[in-house]
């Protein structure tokens, strides 16, 4: 067809275009590539910048991750390529590759005096599209053009095979979309921006593509409308419904079926992260009928941290269990779950915590998290992350400190959930986020950004119909949802989620664990994008656990609406649990009231963590982590009520303090819009 | 002549600098990175060096001396300290970090204490011999325009 004939050749010719950086002879390519590098070595940023400039490329250079970030932002068509550090201070290096590829999708080398196989490894499943051992040479970044010819070479490949027959191509999952078949890029997986492009606009080809495939810019309020479509529609949706629900003129098909890819692909590698629930993805596999019953997407939250195994596999049933309302309590907190479900109500539009019905379909989207998740607690937590807003006060309620008060921690959640709901409706989406993840998800204060804790930028919350907070950047909204990963199972024998009496809690509990991870993408990712480390990070489910919730938080914050409301329970429990994972199950319910608490505030989610000395998972996680949730305070005021005594408030409330101070700072720092879902694998 | 005569031991300073395994090969893609738009560049590089690790040093040390210590930080400080002057090819400095994040990752602190001793000695010594060798690259490149 002449597009595809037309792309052929205009790749071609925009590649070399592209690179000319004003010469007009493509012979010089790849002289004038824009490379951006980020380093916090200001010696080895230096040598760096000379060698490139020595390459004939054309340098921009960072000391800051963040500094990279908005600098990618302010400019996503300014630049070629990305090389950066993978130790930086400010934020984690994977978590920036996240974050770029989601937002801009652009070809990232990682760097590192590091050579292990592990952190290799780390690099490429986050995509990065090359690593290099430092010190490095001159010959190496002689080659680096090569990433970004193949990178676009790929996204031509793909349009061209999508318009031409190859509907078959398009992803298994919209194989029911006719819309694809027709569409036939919808499998532009690829960055399929520029096909889209090529494709829509085969006149202005000439001068986008020999310039530059122009790429659509997915600014955080677009990312939030995509979000808040996908979890209408559910992450199994094809691009097209998206598109017209999202009814943004000028956006393509081409543009959503690309963005779509990406965020699928960062919800798995959220949940893929967590290594350490391999019990996760197990249950996530087995969760996955479940999941779609509820929601596309909090099944995908949770398998995304299932898969990552920040989940740990029970506790996403459990989650998930939770989610659907049933009682997969086997895993140890069986009466948590129940109640937990219940407090979710995911099933039921109301949270017990007596919001629930805000959420009304974020509610129930979180619950298909969890169900799948065999997880004790963590299946409701995920549940409850995606009430996010809700649930998060609610969830700190359910956990109860000691697992064994199920019973007990419902009405607390209710309690919570009651008052987080008016709260935090629209901070819990955030909170939760933040607090769940730990990683300091920025809960981005209003849904609009969503808080990628967990690099889960998918708005895990978002897809209950929390408001897109999440940015559109960084999927990482839910992740933190899906940091559920009730890892927790794993690591609570049982007990870790104390919480397990409630659900929610025995996200928070074993959040602990994500905190860790959480704080560790919370941290780097600063938006969506940060989630996805987090999730990596957590050696302990709990961690992921938190991502997701985080993230399930983040989205949720933004929906403020009731979706909110049950999203933050979720959220909350799930950061809860996440903080908590650390599998203290003593401090469990604290923990995990602390990270709901947490999660509520973005702020406060960190104080959370350290209020939590129970749970020294928990503070960890959520000081650490310092979920970095932004702005939306939620309701700090649930947090504290939320808790129980048990998880003595005033410390909660000192952690979430703190927490949102950290929040707030680190929400500077994570530019990705409260992306910083932590890999909920809701 | 004393241009030659200088050169000469320049050269044979330079070459000592490697075959004594205080710089490696990353030394010289620096200097293959200095040209006539940046003539110092290789001194500016390790002038850089010298004031960043003299910072790190210092955060090493206070970590040290903390207790109990926390060898998690130390080694994020490690891995910086390596990378850096891996970049600048000092050789010596390189591999004693290498050794002291074994004895870090150990959590063996008397090890860690008694080696950041050498990993200073080697960063004090080829910081001298560095320092003479660029003030001599100099004193002939002003013997040369004379």
């Amino acid at each position: 067809m002449n597009v595809s004939s037309v792309k052929g050749s205009m790749s071609i010719s925009s590649s070399t275009s592209t690179w000319k950086a004003g010469d007009t002879i493509s012979d010089q390519f790849p002289a004038g590539l824009r490379v951006l590098v980020v380093d916090d070595d200001p010696t080895c940023l230096m040598i760096l910048e000379k060698m490139l400039i020595a390459c004939l490329y054309k340098v921009t250079k960072c000391n800051r991750a963040e500094t990279a970030l908005s600098k990618l932002r302010e400019n996503k068509n300014g630049y070629d390529i990305v090389l950066s550090d993978v130790h930086m201070p400010d934020m984690d290096g994977f978590k920036l590759l996240e974050h770029i590829g989601l937002e801009m999708d652009l070809p990232v080398i990682m760097m590192s005096a590091d050579d292990g196989k592990k952190v290799v490894m780390k690099g490429v499943t986050h995509g990065a599209c090359d690593y290099l051992i430092k010190p490095v040479r001159i010959e190496a970044l002689k080659n680096i053009w090569q990433h970004v010819v193949r990178k676009r070479k790929n996204e031509w490949k793909e349009f061209e095979q999508s318009g031409s027959v190859e509907e078959g191509d398009r992803q298994p999952k919209q194989s029911d979309d006719a819309d694809y078949s027709s569409s036939a890029n919808e499998g532009n997986w690829k960055g399929s921006k520029k096909r889209k492009d090529e494709e829509e606009e085969t006149d202005e080809r000439d001068d986008t593509s020999t310039l530059k495939k122009p790429r659509v810019v997915w600014s955080v309020e677009l990312h939030q409308q995509f979000v808040a479509a996908v979890n209408q529609l559910g992450i199994d949706t094809v691009p097209k419904k998206i598109l017209e629900l999202m009814n943004v003129p000028g956006l393509t098909r081409e543009n959503v079926a690309s963005h779509l890819q990406k965020y699928r692909l960062y919800l798995r590698r959220l949940s893929g992260v967590s290594q350490h629930q391999s019990n996760l993805s197990t249950i996530i596999s087995a969760q996955d009928p479940t999941f779609g019953s509820l929601s596309s997407l909090s099944g995908l939250d949770l398998q995304t941290l299932a898969a990552t195994g920040q989940l740990p596999a029970q506790s996403l049933a459990r989650l998930q269990a939770a989610g659907l309302g049933r009682a997969t309590a086997k895993s140890g907190i069986p009466i948590t779950l129940v109640d937990q479900r219940n407090i979710f109500s995911f099933e039921n539009p109301k949270l017990r915590f007596g919001e629930g019905q805000q959420q009304h379909m974020t509610n129930k989207q979180q619950v298909n998290l969890l169900h799948g998740i065999p997880t004790t607690m963590e299946p409701k937590q995920l549940v409850s992350l995606r009430h996010a807003a809700q649930s998060i006060g609610n969830m700190n309620m359910q956990v109860p400190p000691h697992g064994a008060q199920s019973s007990q921690n419902n009405p607390l959640l209710m309690q919570m959930g009651q008052q987080q709901q008016q709260q935090q409706q629209q901070s819990r989406g955030q909170i939760l986020v933040d607090s769940t993840i730990n990683h300091a998800p920025r809960l981005s204060s209003s849904m609009g950004q969503p808080i990628l804790s967990n690099g889960i930028a998918t708005n895990v919350s978002s897809r209950n119909g929390i408001p897109e907070n999440i940015r559109a950047p960084g999927y990482s909204q839910t992740p933190s949802m899906l940091n559920f990963p009730m890892n927790h199972a794993s690591e609570l024998p049982g007990n870790s989620f104390a919480l397990g009496s409630t659900p929610g809690v025995s996200i928070l509990t074993s959040k602990g664990a994500f905190q860790e991870d959480v704080n560790s993408e919370i941290k780097g990712s600063g938006g969506l994008m940060p989630s996805y480390d987090v999730f990596n990070d957590l050696d302990q489910h709990k961690l992921q656990s938190w991502e997701l919730q985080n993230v399930g938080m983040a989205f949720d914050t933004s929906q403020h609406s009731n979706s909110l409301q049950g999203n933050l329970d979720l959220t909350q429990s799930a950061l809860g649990q996440q903080g908590f994972s650390s599998g203290q199950m003593n401090g469990h319910n604290r923990s995990a009231a602390v990270a709901s608490k947490a999660m509520f505030s973005t702020g406060d989610v960190k104080e959370l963590g350290s209020a939590q000395n129970v749970n020294q998972h928990l503070n960890n996680l959520l000081v650490d982590n310092t979920i970095r949730v932004k702005s939306e305070r939620v309701c700090d005021t649930s947090p504290a009520n939320i808790f129980p005594d048990h998880f003595g408030q005033d410390d909660l409330m000192s952690a979430l303090l703190k927490q949102q101070e950290s929040v707030a700072s680190s929400e500077n720092e994570f530019d990705f819009d409260g992306y910083s879902m932590n890999n909920i694998p809701v | 002549m004393d241009g030659y005569g200088m050169q000469n031991q320049i050269a044979c300073i330079r070459r000592s600098l490697f075959d004594q395994g205080y710089l490696d090969e990353q030394f010289i893609q620096l200097e293959e990175l200095q040209d006539d738009t940046n003539p110092n560049f290789v001194q500016e590089i390790v002038t850089l060096f010298y004031t960043d690790s003299t910072r790190l040093i210092q955060n090493i040390e206070l970590t040290l001396n903390s207790r109990p210590i926390n060898f998690s930080k130390l080694d994020d400080y490690l891995h910086q300290f390596k990378g850096s002057s891996s970049s600048i090819g000092a050789k010596k400095v390189t591999s004693e970090c290498a050794v002291f994040r074994q004895y870090c990752a150990a959590g063996n602190a008397e090890a860690c204490i008694r080696n950041f001793q050498h990993i200073k000695q080697e960063h004090a010594i080829l910081r001298k011999k560095l320092e003479f060798y660029f003030q001599m690259m100099g004193q002939a490149a002003v013997a040369q325009t004379t």
